[in-house]
């Protein structure tokens, strides 16, 4: 997805670089219809989904906010409304509802949230690691050989369950560890909707920002990555 | 705008409903009944549909068609296991089930479409105006070639299907129209032929979709079947019979074991009769309302699986339903009852007739549709992961099951070989993670300037619009070339199949993770050992010749461990490679770095 290019533009910016109706050719003034002959705008594909959906760049959305809007953009958007228009008006309204569909999945939940926006601002985050996390290696490596132990004792032998109980205790210390991470991660979003109402244009503001986006991507990758393992040792002991 | 009817095309009966005053109403026929048995026979004065037909179910068994809903968008082979129990002959013709009546074959859309011929007079008879335009439902799991089958019927019928809804959903339209809902509801929906579980969320007059599952094997049909099959079998052994022989007899016991059923939802017992052939007397057969359930237990708990799932992909527990609404006449069975009750800890609805709620709601979403009804919006999702075969026979999944639609999707993909002029794209449906396990939807080539590997961008877009019917689009990034396709499943994309790959993706989950994980081992373990050879000519005489030879050795463990079936041995060669290759690596490094700053002035430099 190709979202790199609309962080440098302000929402409004791009709102207007779409400032004549399709239909009327008139001068736009509304948001999503058009004042004067009412006919559905395409909402551009530049878009970021956080502007589509009307929400500054920040990563504490209030999820009753964000349903509201889905909403009523729904009503707005949804084919269902435009049977009896015409064809132009029905193809637009199939592309925005299906844009909207994809802003509201991926703003809804707060790590897609930030991993989307990482990316708008920083290029891609969705590489995952073939390494684990540094401060993990030695438990990971050594919860590798269990697992593999564990897959070749005989079932309900004695083995079985004193390694299934090693297994078990490692997948309780792995959950935390995610807990701990997305803890980590809500300091991180606060930190960046503070440093974004804050505006400021300094070049300490810009590494502050760099900082933050840089501890975002690494707590995101080592979640994914301890994410994956718990649902492998899940899948494993059952 | 002229009026829209809304369509249940139901396996055993069907129905047409109409909005009236902000309220839908069934529209009834000559004898005052709304329900239409699905059923057409050919006589001798041609086709009839519904209640007359039916009697025609023992009199020419041959030559009468029920059920045709487990046929629509299938292939012949789909359909293999349950062949048997029809009395009419099926054959196929490219490869589309066909159904012989008498010197005709006919297709299941062409059967289906006489159906709605029936219910569209209906309506225009009762409404006095010509009816062109219909909503329809199908079971929220019927896929892309059921979903198009059942559009081809309406139009075979001359009605412009402005929208196929699912049942569930369309059950819950009526019902929050009835009672002003908000809140969580699950929709429990067991038909003749069909299961459905939808999870929805009410809001506002918004109806949002949470996740939906189910089984479009499992009906009221394979209920009839346990107790047909055990009177065949007592009949065999009782009198030396075998009914198999007696297609008109074989309709009879299935029509009395369902009368049978249907008695003991309310009574605790009953007796079961049947004339037998051949001068035989007659077959009788005292049946108690818990024999009748442990006949079908195993059925009956098969739905709970899919409820389950269901609430799992909503991210909810049985606690947080509000309300739990029931829908298909298969849910009058006091076992289903009791068992949805257990499961969700509630006590059920069904204030409003199962057997035709999802008519009236097919009425509302008709209404919604031609701009009457405005405070009310339907979000569905789509029922089943679509996606795109990759390298080494891995789905990428693009749009995942239970996806708000309208839904699209873009996926960005390149060449994997220097010079690669085409890229095949695959399009699959399915949960599994591997594309053979997985339904094929349709193959294209896009064709592509030669350039090395990995310089190409292909973006494929995918597109479900609000009928679920997807729309798939590739397009160079670089040139701009596309390629559009619609998805017309043409051949078999079997109901069966569907299944059996939810059925697999949990059952063979850990398998496809390991097969996963051994083709991505191996594709990276490819790329490892084609760029260590390129340093080594490239580089090789930078580094001492004992370290070319532990490259040379880790090189080949690698390429060994490669074919074998083990991805974390061959994980570990990789590191072995890595580690072995260090010094040549470090070499080549230091030498770009030192041509890069040869003719450079030290100033530059520093």
């Amino acid at each position: 997805m190709d979202h790199q290019h609309t962080h440098s533009a302000s929402p409004r910016e791009l709102q207007m670089a779409r400032s004549m109706c399709w239909h009327c050719q008139s001068e736009m003034s509304g948001e999503y219809f058009c004042e004067r002959c009412v006919k559905v705008q395409p909402v551009s594909k530049e878009l970021d989904y956080f502007t589509c959906m009307g929400f500054p760049r920040r990563l504490t959305i209030d999820p009753r906010q964000l349903e509201t809007k889905f909403y009523e953009l729904s009503r707005a958007f949804h084919p269902d409304f435009f049977q009896n228009k015409s064809a132009e008006e029905q193809t637009i309204s199939l592309s925005n509802s299906a844009l909207l569909n994809t802003a509201y999945r991926t703003l809804r939940d707060p790590i897609e949230r930030a991993e989307y926006l990482l990316d708008l601002e920083a290029g891609s985050v969705k590489q995952i690691r073939n390494s684990p996390p540094a401060d993990l290696f030695e438990e990971i490596l050594e919860l590798q050989d269990t697992l593999n132990e564990y897959r070749a004792v005989e079932q309900t032998s004695e083995a079985e369950s004193t390694l299934r109980t090693k297994l078990q205790s490692e997948r309780n210390m792995l959950e935390q560890r995610q807990r701990n991470m997305e803890a980590a991660l809500q300091q991180l979003f606060v930190q960046w909707d503070a440093l974004q109402d804050r505006g400021e244009a300094t070049s300490q503001a810009r590494a502050e920002r760099d900082r933050i986006l840089k501890e975002m991507r690494e707590h995101l990758s080592n979640r994914t990555y301890v994410k994956n393992i718990v649902s492998d040792l899940v899948s494993t002991i059952g | 705008m002229a009026r829209i009817v809304g369509i249940d095309l139901g396996t055993t009966n069907s129905l047409v409903a109409y909005m009236a005053d902000g309220h839908p109403l069934v529209i009834p026929g000559r004898n005052e009944r709304a329900m239409v048995p699905s059923v057409v026979a050919m006589t001798d004065n041609g086709l009839i549909v519904g209640d007359s037909a039916k009697e025609h179910l023992t009199r020419s068994p041959e030559r009468t068609v029920y059920s045709v809903k487990r046929f629509m968008g299938k292939s012949l082979e789909d359909v293999q296991g349950e062949l048997a129990y029809f009395p009419y002959h099926l054959t196929e013709q490219g490869g589309v089930i066909r159904i012989k009546l008498g010197e005709k074959t006919y297709s299941p859309p062409q059967i289906s479409a006489m159906i709605l011929k029936e219910l569209k007079q209906r309506a225009e008879a009762h409404l006095g105006e010509s009816i062109t335009k219909a909503v329809i439902t199908v079971p929220a799991y019927f896929n892309d070639s059921q979903r198009q089958a059942t559009k081809d019927a309406g139009m075979i019928a001359g009605l412009e299907v402005l929208r196929i809804i699912n049942e569930p959903t369309a059950a819950s339209l009526a019902y929050g129209l009835q009672q002003k809902t908000q809140g969580t509801i699950a929709v429990y929906d067991l038909g003749g032929g069909t299961f459905d579980i939808s999870i929805l969320k009410l809001k506002n007059g918004i109806f949002e979709v949470l996740a939906t599952n189910g089984d479009t094997h499992l009906g009221g049909d394979d209920l009839d079947r346990q107790l047909a099959d055990l009177f065949v079998k007592e009949i065999r052994e009782r009198y030396g019979l075998d009914l198999n022989a007696y297609p008109d007899h074989m309709q009879a016991i299935r029509l009395e074991a369902e009368r049978t059923k249907v008695r003991l939802s309310d009574a605790m017992k009953t007796t079961a009769t049947l004339d037998l052939p051949d001068g035989k007397g007659r077959y009788e057969r005292d049946l108690t309302r818990d024999q009748l359930e442990s006949l079908t237990m195993n059925l009956v708990e098969r739905t709970l699986g899919p409820c389950r799932l269901a609430l799992k992909d909503a991210g909810l527990t049985p606690n947080d339903i509000d309300e739990v609404v029931l829908v298909g006449g298969s849910t009058r069975m006091p076992l289903v009852r009791q068992r949805v009750q257990e499961l969700f800890g509630k006590i059920p609805h069904c204030e409003l007739n199962p057997d035709e709620v999802v008519a009236l709601g097919a009425a509302v979403q008709a209404d919604i549709l031609s701009g009457g009804t405005t405070d009310m919006l339907l979000l569905d999702v789509t029922p089943l992961s679509l996606g795109i075969e990759t390298m080494g026979g891995v789905m990428s999944s693009v749009i995942r099951r239970n996806t708000t639609i309208p839904a699209g999707a873009k996926e960005m993909f390149t060449t994997y070989v220097d010079g690669q002029t085409g890229v095949d794209i695959h399009i699959l449906q399915g949960e599994r993670e591997l594309a053979k396990d997985n339904r094929s939807l349709a193959r294209f080539r896009l064709k592509m300037p030669p350039l090395p590997a990995g310089v190409p961008r292909i973006e494929v877009t995918f597109l479900i619009d609000a009928n679920g019917i997807l729309n798939v689009l590739a397009k160079d990034m670089r040139t701009g070339q596309s390629q559009s396709i619609e998805v017309k499943p043409s051949y078999g994309l079997s109901d069966s199949e569907v299944e059996r790959m939810i059925e697999d993706s949990f059952k063979f989950a850990a398998d496809d993770v390991s097969a996963r994980k051994l083709i991505e081992a191996r594709l990276d373990a490819g790329a490892l050992i084609t760029t260590t050879e390129k340093s080594l000519l490239e580089g090789g005489h930078l580094i001492a010749s004992d370290n070319i030879a532990a490259t040379r050795t880790a090189l080949a463990a690698l390429t060994a461990a490669k074919d074998g079936a083990d991805p974390r041995a061959i994980r570990a060669r990789m590191a072995d490679l890595e580690q072995a290759a260090k010094p040549l690596t470090v070499a080549l490094l230091n030498d770009s770095l030192t041509k890069g700053l040869q003719g450079k002035k030290v100033s530059e430099v520093t």
